[in-house]
């Protein structure tokens, strides 16, 4: 069983939701990324999807943008995020590291080294933004390969069709991006969401996390209410810009912690 | 001249291991619906017939072939012929894709169309066919490009787009792009992303190409009657690569005829400041295809440099990444300098001031011309007028205005 098959189970039976924080391996600095891991961990977080940098990140909006062009700036690109990935692993053995970020670092390593550079270091899923089900067929064999899970998004506009063939490839859970944009982008509507996602955790049998949009603890529990796990990226990564380079880790804690009681005290008053 | 079948892409847009659709999941059902709509149109007769109306009265299609007799001659070589797609309505060829999309976007009820620019020629296309067909339209532009290409910056605003400067990245056409494609996934119902290349996610290098074969169908009726036979070497310089495509495919079958790309290679390959994905990149995937980029070692996208607003691009359209590997065509780099030459030789000799990418393609036949028979034929495709260059050609020659 894979970390995070396992960890989405022990929070069922604990009847908890996952919560998934999103940091750019890097940003705001390399040395912090590892305890800014662990601070994360401390504060409540089940997952953490860490970025690799990419020097154009299409489908992020400006605030994971600039988190990429910083790390950039401070030389971290996939190798050095999974030293930090390997790192993090040293002292925790437990919090599952899904790697978030763009095709082209993965196939510039070459999709099995990669893969197997991965395993090595730690990393328990990988989310290639722009490698979609149909071009992903050499992506999702290198990962089953090497015990990776294969973690692909879906949308509101997604057809039945294509949840059936991502249900064919995913595995560890999958990423509904929750409003048509870049992340960061609009509010997103609850509503709707939660009309959509057990459809979707029905189709494709594995958890479902939802993201896009997610800023405040009361959209944190509300959307843990249905999904089985909350994404937050962009409202991390404005944290981090905001933080004093010697607060980072104390603030990002603060907020995720607060995450983490919107969507717990919404369980409980269920 | 022996005609062999060439019918890339295959349904899901791929050019052997090129192109693609390396898109986020949230653009995929825009993409399917593009293609849909797209296919349709492609079968609709009223379609064609109203594209085919719309290049002749609005562009002033046909674009005449021009002999450069006095260029010719003063090489002592082969016959330089020029497509003179310089000659179109709003002075290049980019005008041939925007008038097609447009139309699309109209059928699709699209009212809102947004287009990412390089030297601004694309931008001014775009906004020119919104007006025309009465839409909204927003321009991305690096910041970079709006200080290099001012005049294109007025001319688009004053044809009613709104040009938004973009800070990211190299601030160039590469970032326009990125921004463009943000944009589209956040207002997908209602705005038609019209693509001015040859590259992203399928099916738009099939698409432009489409609209922009008319390029190479005239040539195939025009070479003959000029000259009573097709050219040697079809010669176009390539950024994303519309113009070039436009050009060679329908000479692919004609396996006599020498396809020549011609990439910027800035202040030279050796160097690394230049923009020639095909000659010195390597495969990888961007902006939603797989394709030769100028990329480092840990797969991060290097800015492309060149004297060229339109061929600063550090990509390349798939399909002139899969006739490279095939041998069909062939990707030659030309310097800044040499690129200057060239467009100061063609104001002088001919009276034509070509757009500084296209004066790429002109530096290439000036180079191999001397070399050929004097009754050789080569067709360069003549992409742009130069006016929008004024201000960098005398910056780097040391004239002034």
């Amino acid at each position: 069983m894979s970390k995070i098959q396992a960890t989405f189970e022990r929070l069922q039976a604990q009847g908890r939701k996952a919560l998934i924080p999103f940091i750019a391996a890097g940003d705001p600095d390399p040395a912090l990324t590892v305890p800014l891991m662990h601070a994360l961990v401390e504060a409540g977080a089940d997952i953490i999807e860490l970025g690799v940098p990419f020097s154009d990140p299409m489908a992020d909006g400006p605030t994971i943008q600039r988190a990429s062009e910083r790390a950039l700036k401070k030389g971290v690109s996939l190798r050095r995020t999974l030293e930090m990935a390997a790192n993090f692993r040293a002292d925790n053995n437990e919090t599952p590291v899904v790697l978030m970020g763009y095709a082209n670092p993965i196939e510039a390593m070459g999709v099995d080294a990669f893969a197997a550079a991965a395993f090595d270091a730690g990393v328990d899923g990988v989310l290639a933004v722009d490698y979609p089900p149909e071009e992903s067929a050499d992506f999702a064999r290198a990962m089953r390969a090497n015990a990776l899970d294969p973690i692909f998004l879906l949308a509101p506009t997604s057809t039945e069709a294509r949840v059936a063939l991502v249900a064919k490839l995913a595995s560890g859970y999958v990423y509904y991006v929750s409003l048509e944009g870049v992340t960061g982008s609009g509010d997103l509507d609850v509503a709707a969401v939660a009309r959509r996602v057990p459809e979707i955790h029905a189709a494709v049998g594995v958890p479902v996390g939802v993201g896009f949009g997610i800023r405040d603890a009361r959209t944190a529990g509300a959307i843990a209410r249905f999904a089985n796990a909350v994404i937050v990226g962009s409202r991390i990564i404005e944290e981090i810009e905001q933080s004093q380079p010697g607060e980072v880790c104390a603030r990002v804690k603060r907020l995720v912690a607060e995450l983490r009681r919107g969507m717990d005290e919404s369980g409980q008053s269920r | 001249m022996t005609a062999t079948i060439y019918d890339l892409p295959d349904a899901r847009g791929h050019f052997g291991p090129y192109g693609g659709v390396f898109v986020a999941e949230t653009l995929i059902p825009a993409l399917a619906e593009l293609r849909d709509a797209y296919a349709a149109a492609q079968r609709d007769p009223r379609f064609i017939a109203e594209f085919d109306a719309d290049l002749k009265h609005y562009v002033g299609r046909p674009s005449p072939i021009y002999h450069a007799k006095r260029l010719s001659d003063e090489l002592g070589g082969a016959q330089i012929y020029l497509k003179r797609e310089d000659l179109n309505h709003t002075g290049a060829h980019k005008i041939n894709n925007c008038v097609g999309q447009a139309m699309l976007a109209r059928r699709m009820g699209k009212k809102r169309v947004i287009a990412e620019t390089g030297a601004g020629q694309h931008g001014v296309a775009a906004a020119t066919v919104a007006a025309r067909y009465g839409m909204e339209c927003v321009v991305y532009m690096g910041s970079e490009d709006i200080r290099r290409q001012a005049a294109n910056v007025e001319r688009m605003k004053l044809l009613g787009a709104d040009v938004m400067p973009v800070e990211s990245g190299s601030r160039t056409l590469k970032d326009a792009l990125n921004e463009a494609m943000r944009d589209w996934v956040t207002h997908v119902s209602t705005t038609f992303y019209i693509i001015g290349t040859v590259a992203g996610p399928h099916p738009y290098p099939m698409m432009v190409r489409d609209f922009q074969s008319v390029i190479g169908r005239e040539c195939l009726t025009q070479m003959p009657e000029l000259r009573g036979r097709q050219p040697d070497a079809v010669i176009a310089c390539v950024g994303g690569g519309s113009n070039a495509i436009g050009i060679f495919h329908p000479y692919i079958p004609y396996g006599d005829v020498r396809l020549i790309g011609v990439e910027a290679a800035g202040d030279g390959i050796e160097t690394g400041r230049h923009a020639a994905s095909l000659t010195a990149g390597r495969p990888g995937v961007l902006h939603g295809n797989r394709t030769y980029l100028l990329q480092d070692a840990n797969g991060q996208i290097v800015e492309a440099h060149s004297i060229s607003a339109g061929l600063d691009y550090p990509g390349v359209g798939p399909e002139h990444a899969w006739l490279k590997d095939t041998g069909r065509a062939e990707y030659v780099a030309i310097d800044d300098a040499e690129a200057l030459r060239a467009f100061h030789a063609l104001c002088r000799l001919e009276g034509i001031i070509p757009a500084l990418e296209s004066a790429h393609a002109v530096a290439h036949a000036i180079k191999i011309a001397p070399s050929m028979a004097k009754d050789g034929i080569l067709l360069v495709n003549l992409s742009g007028r130069g006016d929008k260059d004024m201000h960098t050609v005398a910056e780097k020659s040391g004239i002034r205005l």
